[in-house]
C-alpha cells in the first residue's frame, strides 16, 4: 500500500504534482459550484441558489454560536469557502485513486498532512492577525496573561496544540480513510471470494467515509469559528 | 514505513512548494468566491430580507387602513340607521296628524249633516204651524158664523173669542 509521490523542485522550492493537481482540481470544483450556482439569482431561489443559501446559513449558525454577529459577520466568506473547500477535498479521494507507476496521483488533498497543517497555520495565523487588529496590540498581549500569570506558558502550548489538532485531526480522519478504503480495494482484487467478502465493507466504509468529510469539515469551520471568537471577543 | 513520518508522506522533506501553492490557492479561491459568489448571494439574500420587511410592514399599514376603513363604515351605517330612524318616525308623526285631521273633518261633516238635519225639522215646524194657522183661520170662521147665528152680547162675545183662541192655543 505504499505509494511514491513525483516531486519536482522549482526556485527551490519542492512541489509534490500530486498535491499541486488535486489542490487545483478542489478549488476549482468548489469554485465552479459557488458561481454556477450563484449565476441565476433570484428572489425566489430555487436549485442551487437554495442549496447554498441553506450552507450560508449553515456557516452563519456556526459563526453565531461562537460569536456575535457583528464581530463574526467578516468571517462569513472565509467560514463558506473552508467548509465547501474542506468538504470537496475530502470528497474527491473516496471514489477512486488514481496510481500511475506506484505513484499516487488522485487522492484527497487533505490526506496530506502539509496541506491540512497549512490551513491549520493559517487559521491559527488569521486569529492572532485578527486579535491584534480588533483588540490593539496591548488587549491581545494581555490575553496571554488571563486568568492567571502563571498561566503564560500553557497558553503559549495552548497556540501550538491548537495548530497541531486542527491540522492533524482533519489529516488523520481522511488519510485513514482511504488507507482502509485502499485495503479494502486491495481485498477485493485478491479473488472472487475475498472480493465478495470484501465489497460490503468497501460499501459501508465509503459511505462513513462521506459522513467523516462532512463532519470533518465542519469541525474544521466550527473550531476556526471557536479559535477566532477566542481571539476577538472582549467577553473573555 | 517512512509514510508513518509527519509530512512525510509524500516522500520525503519538506514540501515547501505545497504549502505555498496550498495557501496561494485557498487565499485565490477565497477572494474569487467572494466577488464572484458570496458577495451577489449575500447581496441577494439582503435584498430579500429587506423585501420581506418592507412586505410586512406593507402588510401591516394596509391592515390599519383596512381596519380605519372598517370603523367608518361602521360610524357611516350607523348613521344612516339612525337616519331611517328618523324618517320613519316622521312618517308616523305625519301620519298621526292625517290620521287626526281626517277624523276633524269628519267630525266637522257630521255636525254639519246635524245641522241641516236641525234645519229641516224647524222648517217643517214651521210649515206644520202655518197649516195649523190655516186651519185655525177657517175654524175662526166657523166659529164667527157660529157667533153670528147666535145672539150676543158684546162681552159675552168677547168671552167666547178668548176661549176659542185659548182653545186654539193649546191644541197648537
Amino acid at each position: 500500500m505504499e505509494h511514491g509521490a513525483v516531486t519536482a523542485d522549482f526556485l527551490g522550492l519542492t512541489f509534490n504534482l500530486s498535491n499541486v493537481l488535486m489542490i487545483t482540481v478542489s478549488s476549482v470544483i468548489v469554485f465552479l459550484i459557488a458561481v454556477l450556482a450563484t449565476r441565476t439569482l433570484s428572489m425566489r431561489p430555487g436549485g442551487m441558489q437554495n442549496f447554498l443559501e441553506w450552507v450560508v446559513d449553515f456557516v452563519k449558525g456556526i459563526i453565531n454560536s461562537t460569536m456575535d454577529w457583528h464581530t463574526g459577520g467578516r468571517f462569513l466568506a472565509l467560514g463558506l469557502t473552508l467548509i465547501m473547500y474542506i468538504f470537496v477535498a475530502n470528497m474527491l479521494g473516496l471514489p477512486f485513486a488514481v496510481v500511475v507507476d506506484h505513484n499516487l496521483w488522485w487522492k484527497s488533498p487533505t490526506a496530506d498532512p502539509t496541506i491540512t497543517l497549512t490551513l491549520a497555520v493559517m487559521v491559527v495565523a488569521l486569529s492572532h492577525y485578527y486579535g491584534v487588529r480588533m483588540k490593539g496590540v496591548k488587549e491581545y498581549g494581555a490575553e496571554f496573561f488571563k486568568p492567571m500569570k502563571f498561566l503564560f506558558p500553557l497558553k503559549i502550548i495552548e497556540e501550538f496544540a491548537n495548530t497541531l489538532t486542527l491540522g492533524l485531526r482533519l489529516y488523520g480522519n481522511i488519510f485513514a480513510g482511504e488507507m482502509l478504503l485502499g485495503l479494502l480495494v486491495g481485498l477485493t482484487k485478491m479473488g472472487i471470494f475475498a472480493g465478495a467478502l470484501g465489497i460490503f465493507p468497501l460499501i459501508v466504509w465509503q459511505g462513513f467515509s462521506v459522513f467523516v468529510g462532512a463532519i470533518q469539515a465542519f469541525i474544521f469551520t466550527m473550531l476556526t469559528m471557536v479559535y477566532l471568537a477566542h481571539k476577538v471577543s472582549h467577553d473573555h | 514505513m517512512q509514510n508513518l513520518i509527519l509530512g512525510a508522506a509524500a516522500g520525503g522533506g519538506l514540501n515547501t512548494g505545497d504549502i505555498l501553492y496550498q495557501l496561494a490557492a485557498f487565499l485565490i479561491l477565497l477572494v474569487l468566491l467572494r466577488k464572484f459568489a458570496w458577495g451577489p448571494l449575500m447581496g441577494i439574500m439582503k435584498e430579500r430580507q429587506s423585501h420581506i420587511n418592507s412586505e410586512i410592514d406593507a402588510a401591516e399599514k394596509s391592515r390599519q387602513e383596512a381596519k380605519s376603513y372598517l370603523e367608518s363604515q361602521v360610524a357611516e351605517l350607523k348613521k344612516a340607521k339612525e337616519e331611517a330612524k328618523s324618517i320613519i318616525d316622521n312618517a308616523k308623526k305625519q301620519g298621526e296628524a292625517q290620521g287626526e285631521a281626517i277624523i276633524k273633518a269628519s267630525r266637522d261633516e257630521a255636525e254639519r249633516v246635524k245641522e241641516a238635519a236641525l234645519a229641516e225639522i224647524a222648517s217643517e215646524k214651521e210649515k206644520a204651524v202655518a197649516t195649523l194657522r190655516q186651519e185655525v183661520a177657517a175654524l175662526s170662521v166657523k166659529i164667527a158664523s157660529k157667533v153670528i147665528a147666535k145672539e150676543l152680547d158684546e162681552s159675552s162675545q168677547e168671552k167666547l173669542i178668548n176661549e176659542y183662541l185659548q182653545e186654539v192655543g193649546e191644541s197648537r
